[in-house]
């Protein structure tokens, strides 16, 4: 069943990738020093779509040949937009609620074709969060270890946290974990089996 | 031929002439006037810290009280410049120690400044009085310290936007019982307990104190006495947070406010709860400048609390104002002369809020004074820009940042040349700008044939060819600084254009196309500019010399190389070319 929704993601390609630039034009390929990676290279073609990054990424750092493929919003640049970056830390997940108490964040999975959002103070613990993970989204999470994450599974739960790193769930106590997390992402295949050289 | 009148008289009327610029002409009048104004000149800005050397500096100004210094280059706020890079105040405050025993006052931006440094500041200087530091890091709370138990006469202590090691928040006790002079202080960088009632006791005893700006962690409940002990207060930043909302805390909030009667800027308010913001009202009247970037508040209580300030003349806020609440402020606050709006989700995908470029449109209709602008958005169109440009041909400062890369006009799909164009060409006055959105090289003939007075310049992702930057370097009479990320621009503009680069301040390429081999060819050629060459991933000799470089830094300067460079950075002299180690 997956791979049908990988296929049709496949095919839907062109329709649903986000553009920058005119329609109808290919991607404007503004510069192309050989020190930047085009977004030609794509190690999990299938892989990408989700991770948005089906655009330019003109980071900076063209070391990682990995980058294409790293779980960042699209166009994550280096310095863009211009935002100092003390900023950054005012971002909070509950910025969004008018209302306090409320901490709605965003989950995403691979190869899901929306997002969910959930309200991270209704548990009051991991195995209470990963239970409503996985009947939100028809999967199973397998066995966590603090060394070895998720065994016996395809997918990890991973979030986001207020530096912007992508951090694997499960790892910190939990009232540290629901006040550094700003979005959840579960992560797939081989993406989700490496993820300890990530970190 | 003697002198028409004594020296003491002209150095008397030279007393009354503070701008630089008009200093600077006065030096250049005859070799007498300028030895007299060296000698009388008591503030000396420095734009870039490694255009000139101390000794320098020093030797032609030997009476200072004040200096300010800028380190490094304005794209470090985006973290495009490496960490190591440089900017080091020590040297300088070294070389004043010895120089100038009575100077006064520091105003440094975007600087290392090591505790050492801090330390000989506080030491050193017995008449210290200001010290900013605005942008800056290197230094701890223990400099700080030192700085609070020696100087006996400070009366400005500013630390915005600075990054603090945070040891402890025991160093505002250094200040003692006798000292009595604050003005001024601005601690909203530090993240660390404060001793509160120290600081009570501080602003207790100095009846001087007119700012007064908090980081965050200063409690709600806390705020109310320490306002009763400064009702003279013109300007004064806090968080406002709380767990719950106390009906006696909102009172003594309300009234420690409403005492408060001289206060005109108001800042912070991070994590402020809603229902306390009433406690504002009664002053928004007063309010000529209000920071809201940092506070969560949403639509309707931004326009509650934005109508009642009529006379405001700068507002920050995040984008939470959305279109709606920009019209209200056009409707209210007819003295606005600075908006700045800020993202609320920079890095998220789909807008989180409703704010296009119709509430810009509306202010600039709005506000007739408004003069600066500072506005993210995600959309944006020529006929917009065109709006804005007639309705403000005022405008002095222009940034726009449309947060997607390459975004064209959203209704005709076209590039945002003619709107930028109509900005430069209808807004004569007009002194910096950046752009954004989608760009080809047109615009940048605009901006050359019509920007004659702009000097500061941002580009970023725009621009098709060296023709766009030869446009910009060709036509723009006025440039100081121009910074440049991710463009397609190389090395024929900037090798035709070279002179120019003795006539600005600075130049900051990166992502772009200039290769190294130009580099060294511009560094052979002009000794009067240090060609900064900035790799990371390695010599740029291991590359072949057509390859662009990382980053490049020029600048005019008449020290020559800098001798503080770290292992990533290259200045590219008259050997270079010559030597391929």
């Amino acid at each position: 069943m997956e791979n049908k929704v990988i296929y049709e993601k496949d095919l839907n390609l062109e329709a649903t990738e986000l553009r920058l630039g005119l329609p109808g034009t290919k991607k404007p390929e503004k510069q192309a020093p050989p020190s930047l990676k085009t977004s030609n290279k794509r190690p999990l073609p299938d892989m990408n779509e989700e991770s948005g990054s089906g655009n330019n990424s003109s980071v900076s750092d063209d070391g990682k040949s990995h980058r294409e493929t790293a779980p960042a919003p699209k166009a994550q640049v280096v310095g863009w937009p211009p935002v100092r970056s003390y900023r950054k830390s005012c971002f909070q997940p509950k910025k969004t609620e008018a209302e306090e108490g409320r901490t709605y964040l965003k989950v995403s999975m691979d190869g899901a074709p929306y997002l969910r959002k959930i309200d991270l103070k209704v548990y009051n613990g991991y195995p209470e969060l990963l239970k409503a993970l996985e009947e939100m989204f028809k999967f199973s999470v397998g066995q966590y270890s603090e060394r070895e994450g998720y065994n016996g599974s395809e997918y990890a739960p991973t979030y986001e946290d207020k530096d912007g790193d992508w951090m694997l769930v499960g790892d910190v106590p939990w009232n540290m974990f629901i006040s550094s997390c700003k979005r959840l992402r579960i992560m797939k295949g081989s993406e989700a089996r490496g993820l300890g050289c990530f970190l | 031929m003697g002198y028409s009148f004594p020296e003491e008289v002209l150095e008397h009327v030279l007393s009354f002439i503070d701008s630089d610029s008009d200093r600077n002409s006065v030096s250049l009048v005859c070799k007498s006037w300028h030895d007299i104004e060296r000698w009388c000149r008591r503030r000396l800005f420095v734009g870039n810290c490694y255009a000139v050397s101390p000794a320098i500096a020093i030797r032609r100004f030997p009476e200072l009280r004040s200096v300010s210094l800028k380190g490094k280059p304005h794209f470090a706020d985006f973290n495009l410049v490496p960490h190591e890079w440089g900017g080091y105040a020590y040297p300088w405050i070294a070389a004043f120690a010895k120089a100038y025993p009575w100077l006064e006052e520091l105003r440094l931006k975007r600087m290392v400044v090591s505790d050492e440094a801090l330390e000989l500041i506080a030491k050193k200087f017995k008449n210290f009085r200001v010290l900013v530091m605005y942008s800056c890091e290197g230094f701890s709370t223990d400099g700080l310290a030192t700085i609070a138990a020696n100087c006996r006469n400070l009366k400005e202590l500013d630390l915005s936007e600075s990054e603090v090691d945070d040891v402890s928040g025991n160093w505002l006790s250094q200040f003692p019982d006798s000292y009595t002079s604050l003005e001024s202080l601005n601690i909203t960088s530090l993240s660390s307990e404060i001793r509160f009632s120290a600081l009570e006791r501080l602003v207790g005893r100095c009846p001087n104190l007119k700012t007064l700006k908090l980081s965050h962690s200063v409690p709600l409940d806390l705020l109310p006495n320490l306002l009763q002990k400064a009702p003279q207060l013109v300007e004064l930043g806090s968080g406002l947070h709380t767990k719950e909302v106390h009906p006696d805390l909102y009172s003594k909030l309300a009234g420690a406010f409403s005492g408060c009667k001289g206060l005109k800027r108001l800042c912070g308010l991070q994590d402020v709860v809603p229902s306390y913001l009433p406690t504002l009202y009664p002053i928004c009247v007063g309010l000529t400048s209000l920071n809201l970037s940092d506070a969560p508040i949403q639509c309707p209580e931004l326009i509650k609390l934005v109508s009642q300030c009529q006379n405001l003349q700068r507002l920050w806020v995040l984008d939470y104002i959305e279109d709606t609440g920009l019209n209200a402020l056009a409707e209210s606050c007819k003295d606005l002369r600075e908006l700045r709006v800020f993202p609320s989700d920079p890095f998220g995908q789909e807008p989180n809020v409703s704010l296009t470029e119709q509430g810009l449109v509306s202010v600039s209709a709005g506000c007739p004074k408004l003069h600066s602008v500072l506005y993210f958005c995600r959309r944006m169109s020529n006929v917009a820009l065109s709006t804005i440009a007639r309705n403000r041909p005022n405008l002095t400062h222009f940034r726009l940042c449309i947060i997607e890369r390459f975004r064209p006009d959203y209704i005709t799909l076209e590039p945002l040349d003619v709107g930028f164009g109509a900005i430069v060409e209808h807004c004569k006055d007009l002194k910096r700008l950046s752009l954004s959105g989608l760009l080809t090289d047109r615009v940048f003939e605009y901006i050359g044939s019509h920007g004659k007075k702009l000097e500061m310049l941002s580009l970023a992702f725009a621009g098709d060819s060296d023709l766009g930057l030869h446009h910009v370097l060709s036509g723009c009479k006025s440039l100081r600084k121009l910074e440049i990320r991710d463009c397609p621009f190389g090395d024929k503009a900037l090798l035709a254009n070279a002179a120019k680069l003795e006539t600005m301040r600075s130049l900051w390429m990166s992502a772009c196309q200039v290769s190294y081999r130009a580099c060294k060819l511009l560094g052979q050629k002009m000794p009067r500019l240090n060609v900064e060459v900035i790799a990371e991933q390695g010599h740029p000799d291991s590359s072949p010399d057509e390859y662009p470089v990382e980053k490049l830094y020029i600048y005019r300067t008449v020290s020559g190389p800098r001798s503080d460079m770290p292992s990533f950075v290259w200045t590219m002299d008259k050997n270079s070319a010559l030597s391929s180690s």
